[in-house]
C-alpha cells in the first residue's frame, strides 16, 4: 500500500509508524510544511488509558516516549491563594518537542521517508497514493480541499486564551483562579520535563476586553500574566514562543473519509484544551486507522470502521470540552465558594469525574467535601478528620423547616380522580415515596379552582372538602420520621381541559371540557381550543383562589408551599413574550409581565404559613427566540427572591409547544447552576436525575441545593 | 425482552409469495413481531398493506410499522387504514411513526416536505382525538402508537402523543442514549407510567456481502453514513447475541432484527441463532 501522510504532527508520525511496522512493504511518506524541529506550544498531556494504547500499538516507541515523561498524580486548585489538592489522578506529559523527535526517529528507522519544508499546494502530485491522510492539524488543507466531502464545523469559543512555558516545575496540575476588578482569570500549569512548565492563561472575552488585552502585544501581554501570577510563579519568568492571545476553534466533521482521503487528529476534530486531550485523541486516531487497515484490505470498510470508532469517542470528548470550556468561561460565579467545595465543583465540571469516581481515586478530598458540606463547617482543614454522609444525605435548613435529607420525590398519579378529590391511591403513593426516603415528598400541580385543573383527573385544593383528604395524606407521610410533603399549587391556563395523560399530554377534551384562560388569546397547539385573555377581575379572582388554596394547605398541614410558575401554565403566560401578548399594566414591559406572577406570591403569603417556607417553580429559559433569556431568568429568579421565595425551582421549556429542551439526564443543571449562583437562594433541580451519585455530584458541587429524583415507586 | 424479525417488504427481489410465507413461518417461530419500513421511492411495499397481508396468514405475532412517515399520508386516511389493520388482525398493530429523511418520497407524494414537523404534530394529536370528533370508524380503541427520530422534536412528541419509542438502530449504547432523553422528555411532560421502548437492527446470516450490497443502496440518500449502516450489519450468530444482550440491558423492551436478504433460510438461522 502506498501511503502519504499530509502533516508531521504527533498523530501523522503515528500512524506512519504503525503502518510501516505492520508491513515494511508499505510504502509511507509523511510531508510537512515546516522543519523537523519548529514546534509551537509546549508540553502535552496523556492520561493513563492513553499511555496503555500506546505501549501496545508500539513498544518500541513507547519505552523511549516513557522515560521522557513527567508524571504526576496530583491537581491543585488554588483559589485566592487557598490551595486544595485532589490525589489520585494519572497524568503523564512530554515536551511537544521530544515526543515530535522521538517519533520522527521511530519513523526513519522503520524506513518512513519524512519530507520537511514541503508546502503542499496542490494535493494532486499525491494522487498516485493508495490513501491520503490529513493529519496537518487544526487548519487542515487537506480537510479544506474537500471541505463539501467532510462538511467541517468551526465553532470559535469567547474565551481568550494564551500559552507560555515557565522554568518552575510545577509538581501537580495547578489551577489558578485569580479575581481581579476586570473579572477572573485562571492559569492552567503542569509540568512536562525536568526544568519547565506550560502555563495556559484564560479568560472569558469580556474580562479581556476590561483589562486592556485586546490591545495588547507579545511582550505587554506576556509582562501582565507574568504580574498576574507572581505569587503562584514564585517569581519564575514565563517564556514566550508566538505567545499570543487566541481564540479556541472547535473543529468536527460531518464524516470523516471521502474517497481515499482521510481525516486524523485536529484536522478531523478538536476539543478545548481544558481537558486536555488534543494528542491524546489524535494519537488514539492513528491507532484506530491503524488497526482497521490492518484488519480488512478493503479501503472503503477500514475507513468507514476507523470513522465508526471513533467518532462517538471524539463527539463524547467534545461534550466534556464544551462542558469544561463552559466552566471555566463563567468560573467567577463561584469566587465565592468555599475552596473545597470550590475544588470539587471544578473537578466535577465536565461530567467526567463524579462525586462517586472521585471517591474512589482521592477518599479523602471527597471526605473533606462531605464534612464541610453536612456541617457547612468553616473549618475543613485537611487534618481535622469528621466523618459525614454524601451530600444527598445531608440535611437542610430550610425556612423554619429541616429536611433530613436532600432527596425530593414527585410520585406521578394516575389522572383519575373525581372532581379534584385526593383517594386512597393518593395517600398510597406519597407515603410510599416517604418511606422510599424523600426528605421532601411534593405533589404535582394541584388546582386552585376546579378550571384550573390540567385534566378532570387532577387533584385540587379548591374546595374545603379537600382539606381532610390531603390532612391523611400529610399525616401519613409524617408517619415516616423526618419526612415533609409540599404541595405545588397551579394553575393550568390555556393548557386545561385536556385528557388523562395516560395517552399523551396536552390533547384536549371533546366532552366535559371547561373555558380556558390565559395572559392572551393564544392556543397552546394547533389543536388546542383558543383561551380567552384573562380580565383583571377574573384575575383578582384567581388571586383569591390561590390564596384560599394556600390557606386550606396551611389546614391540611403542609410543611412547604411550591407556586407553579412554570411551563406555560397561567402565571406563567404572563412571563414570556410569546405568550403574553397585552397591552395593559400585565404586558409588554418585563416589570408589566412579572407583575401578575408577583401579586400572586403576595396573595399566597397573606394565607401562607409565616413559619413555613414558600417556593416557587419558574420558567428559566423558553429555548425559543424571543421567549425568556438567560438574563431575564436571573432577574426573575431575584424578584422571587425578594418576595420571599425561599426555594427556587428553574424549569425549561413548555411555555409553547415547540420549545424543545435538550433532553438528557441532568438537562436542567446549568439553570439550577445559573440561578442559585446569580440568587444565593437554595434551589431545587430534577431534569431526570436518576442515581445517587449524580445527586451527589450536582449538590456537592454546588450547582443546586435539592434534587428531584426520577425513580420507579 | 421481546425479539421481532422484519418482513422482507424493501429488500431486493421480494416476491409476495416470499413476503407470506415469511410471515406464515415467523408465527411458528420465537418472534413476537413482524417488522416493516417504509419507502416511497423505492422497490418495495407498502408498509400497511403488507402488513395487512401478514395478518391474514398469522394470528399470533403482532404487526409493527417502524415506521410508517406520518406526514405522507393524509391523517383521516392514516388514522382509518391502521384502525382497521388493528382491528381486522385482533388488536395486534403497533402503528410506528416519524418524520422521515428523504424529500423524494414527499416530491412523489405531492406533498411538501416543509412544515412537515409541524403537520406530523397535528397528525400525531389528530390520531389521538379523531375518534371523538369525528365519526371515523372502526369505533376500536386503535393501536399502540410509538414515535420514532433522534431529535428533540422527536422526544417531546414521543412523550406528548404516543405510547413509546421506536429507535432507528445502531449500537446498544446510542440507543441507551435516545432511552434516556425519551425517558427524560417523558418524565418532564408529566407522563404517567413508562415509555415503550423499541429497537431495530439489520442481519445478514452467512449473506454478508448481499446484504452489505442492499443496505448501501437503501441508505444511499444519507450519502456516507449508507457505509456505516452496511458496516453495522449483524453477520453472525455471536454478534447478534451480543446486540441482543446490549439491548436488552438497556431497558429495550422489543427488539426487532430486519433483514437485508430476501431469503427464508435467514428466518430460519436468525431463529436458530436467538434459540
Amino acid at each position: 500500500m502506498r501511503i502519504a501522510v499530509i502533516g508531521a504532527g504527533p498523530a501523522g508520525l503515528y500512524l506512519a509508524i504503525l503502518m510501516k511496522k505492520a508491513d515494511s512493504h508499505h510504502e509511507v511518506v509523511v510531508v510537512e510544511r515546516n522543519a523537523p524541529d519548529a514546534t509551537y506550544g509546549w508540553g502535552v498531556v496523556f492520561s493513563e488509558e492513553t499511555l496503555g494504547a500506546l505501549r501496545d500499538a508500539d513498544d518500541a516507541s513507547y519505552a523511549d516516549i516513557e522515560v521522557s515523561f513527567t508524571k504526576w498524580g496530583s491537581i491543585d486548585i488554588v483559589l485566592d491563594g487557598r490551595t486544595v489538592r485532589s490525589r489520585g489522578h494519572v497524568f503523564a506529559a512530554i515536551a511537544r518537542k521530544r515526543l515530535l523527535a522521538l517519533l520522527q526517529r521511530r519513523a526513519s528507522d522503520l524506513g518512513v521517508e519524512l519530507r520537511f519544508l514541503e508546502e503542499l499546494d496542490d494535493l494532486s502530485a499525491l494522487e498516485a497514493y493508495d490513501l491520503l491522510v490529513g493529519a496537518d492539524g487544526a487548519n487542515s488543507t487537506v480537510r479544506g480541499r474537500f471541505a463539501d466531502a467532510f462538511e467541517p464545523r468551526l465553532q470559535e469559543y469567547e474565551s481568550r486564551y494564551v500559552w507560555f512555558g515557565t522554568d518552575l516545575v510545577f509538581d501537580a496540575f495547578t489551577f489558578v483562579f485569580r479575581p481581579t476588578e476586570h473579572g477572573m482569570f485562571q492559569a492552567h500549569a503542569y509540568p512536562f520535563d525536568a526544568s519547565l512548565s506550560t502555563v495556559i492563561v484564560e479568560c472569558n472575552e469580556a474580562t479581556w476586553r476590561r483589562a486592556g488585552l485586546d490591545g495588547a502585544d507579545e511582550d505587554a501581554t506576556l509582562a501582565f500574566c507574568e504580574e498576574l501570577f507572581r505569587p503562584e510563579l514564585r517569581d519564575h519568568r514565563l517564556l514566550s514562543n508566538r505567545s499570543n492571545w487566541g481564540a479556541f476553534v472547535q473543529v468536527s466533521n460531518r464524516v470523516w473519509h471521502h474517497g481515499n482521503v482521510v481525516l486524523l487528529g485536529d484536522a478531523a476534530h478538536t476539543a478545548h484544551f481544558t481537558i486536555g486531550s488534543g494528542t491524546k485523541l489524535a494519537m488514539e486516531d492513528a491507532v484506530a486507522l491503524a488497526a482497521a487497515l490492518g484488519r480488512t484490505g478493503e479501503l472503503e470498510t477500514a475507513l468507514t470502521e476507523y470513522e465508526l470508532e471513533r467518532q462517538p469517542v471524539v463527539e463524547r470528548f467534545q461534550v466534556a470540552a464544551r462542558l469544561s470550556a463552559d466552566y471555566f468561561e463563567h468560573a467567577i460565579r463561584y469566587a465565592g465558594f468555599h475552596p473545597v467545595q470550590f475544588a470539587f465543583n471544578l473537578l466535577t465540571r465536565s461530567g467526567r469525574i463524579t462525586h462517586g469516581n472521585l471517591a474512589l481515586r482521592d477518599a479523602a478530598v471527597v471526605q473533606r467535601l462531605d464534612a464541610w458540606f453536612a456541617e457547612a463547617s468553616p473549618d475543613c482543614a485537611e487534618s481535622a478528620l469528621r466523618l459525614a454522609p454524601p451530600p444527598l444525605f445531608a440535611p437542610l435548613e430550610l425556612g423554619g423547616i429541616t429536611l433530613l435529607n436532600r432527596i425530593v420525590l414527585v410520585p406521578g398519579g394516575r389522572d383519575d380522580a373525581e372532581a379534584g378529590m385526593p383517594g386512597e391511591d393518593d395517600r398510597t403513593r406519597f407515603d410510599h415515596a416517604a418511606r422510599a426516603g424523600a426528605g421532601l415528598v411534593l405533589t404535582e400541580p394541584v388546582a386552585v379552582s376546579a378550571d384550573g385543573r390540567i385534566t378532570p383527573g387532577c387533584l385540587g385544593l379548591y374546595r374545603d372538602e379537600h382539606v381532610e383528604a390531603w390532612r391523611s395524606i400529610v399525616e401519613a407521610v409524617h408517619r415516616t420520621p423526618g419526612a415533609r410533603i409540599g404541595v405545588q399549587l397551579g394553575h393550568a391556563g390555556r393548557r386545561g381541559a385536556t385528557r388523562p395523560r395516560t395517552s399523551g399530554v396536552d390533547l384536549p377534551l371533546t366532552v366535559g371540557g371547561w373555558p380556558l384562560v390565559s395572559a392572551s388569546q393564544i392556543p397552546y397547539t394547533s389543536s388546542a381550543r383558543r383561551p380567552a385573555e384573562i380580565t383583571v377581575e377574573e384575575m383578582a379572582r384567581v388571586r383569591g383562589d390561590f390564596a384560599a388554596a394556600a390557606r386550606r394547605a396551611v389546614e391540611a398541614g403542609f410543611d412547604l408551599l411550591e407556586l407553579n410558575l412554570a411551563h406555560g401554565y397561567l402565571p406563567a403566560s404572563f412571563l414570556s413574550r410569546l405568550t403574553n401578548a397585552r397591552a395593559d399594566d400585565y404586558g409588554g414591559t418585563f416589570e408589566n409581565r412579572l407583575r401578575f406572577p408577583l401579586e400572586l406570591i403576595e396573595s399566597v403569603r397573606e394565607t401562607w404559613s409565616r413559619e413555613r417556607p414558600f417556593a416557587a417553580k419558574f420558567t428559566a429559559a423558553d429555548l425559543l427566540s424571543g421567549g425568556v433569556t438567560e438574563a431575564e431568568a436571573v432577574e426573575i429568579a431575584s424578584a422571587l427572591a425578594e418576595h420571599g421565595c425561599a426555594l427556587l425551582e428553574p424549569v425549561a421549556g413548555q411555555t409553547t409547544a415547540s420549545a424543545r429542551p435538550r433532553f438528557g439526564p441532568g438537562f436542567l443543571t446549568p439553570l439550577a447552576d445559573l440561578v442559585r449562583s446569580s440568587s444565593g437562594i437554595p434551589v431545587v433541580v430534577g431534569g431526570y436525575l436518576t442515581t445517587v451519585d449524580q445527586a451527589n455530584t450536582i449538590l456537592g458541587a454546588g450547582r443546586a441545593d435539592l434534587c428531584v429524583l426520577t425513580l420507579a415507586l | 425482552m421481546r425479539l421481532g424479525i422484519g418482513l422482507p417488504t424493501t429488500t431486493p427481489a421480494a416476491s409476495g409469495e416470499l413476503v407470506l410465507e415469511w410471515a406464515r413461518r415467523a408465527e411458528t417461530r420465537p418472534f413476537s413481531s413482524l417488522g416493516v419500513l417504509d419507502r416511497l421511492v423505492y422497490d418495495s411495499y407498502d408498509p400497511l398493506v403488507a402488513l395487512a397481508a401478514a395478518a391474514g396468514v398469522t394470528s399470533r405475532v403482532r404487526l409493527a410499522t417502524m415506521v410508517v412517515v406520518g406526514p405522507l399520508r393524509n391523517h383521516a386516511v392514516l388514522a382509518k387504514q391502521a384502525a382497521s389493520l388493528d382491528a381486522l388482525s385482533g388488536s395486534r398493530l403497533t402503528l410506528g411513526l416519524a418524520v422521515g429523511a428523504r424529500v423524494e418520497d414527499y416530491v412523489a407524494a405531492g406533498i411538501e416536505s416543509r412544515g412537515r414537523g409541524r403537520r406530523f404534530d397535528e397528525q400525531l394529536a389528530y390520531l389521538r382525538t379523531y375518534r371523538d370528533t369525528t365519526a371515523i370508524g372502526p369505533h376500536a380503541p386503535g393501536p399502540e402508537l410509538l414515535v420514532g427520530g433522534l431529535s428533540d422534536e422527536a422526544f417531546t412528541r414521543v412523550a406528548r402523543y404516543a405510547d413509546g419509542y421506536v429507535h432507528g438502530g445502531g449500537p446498544p449504547r446510542a440507543f441507551a442514549r435516545a432511552a434516556a432523553s425519551v425517558r427524560a422528555a417523558w418524565s418532564d411532560l408529566g407522563r404517567r407510567g413508562e415509555p415503550a421502548l423499541w429497537g431495530q437492527a439489520y442481519f445478514a446470516l452467512g449473506r454478508s456481502d448481499a446484504g452489505a450490497a442492499y443496505l448501501r443502496d437503501y441508505y444511499a440518500f444519507t450519502g456516507p453514513f449508507a457505509e456505516k449502516v452496511a458496516a453495522a450489519n449483524l453477520t453472525s450468530p455471536a454478534a447478534i447475541r451480543d446486540l441482543v444482550r446490549g439491548y436488552e440491558e438497556e431497558g429495550c423492551d422489543e427488539l426487532v432484527l430486519l433483514p437485508t436478504v430476501s431469503d427464508l433460510e435467514q428466518l430460519d438461522r436468525l431463529a436458530d441463532a436467538i434459540g
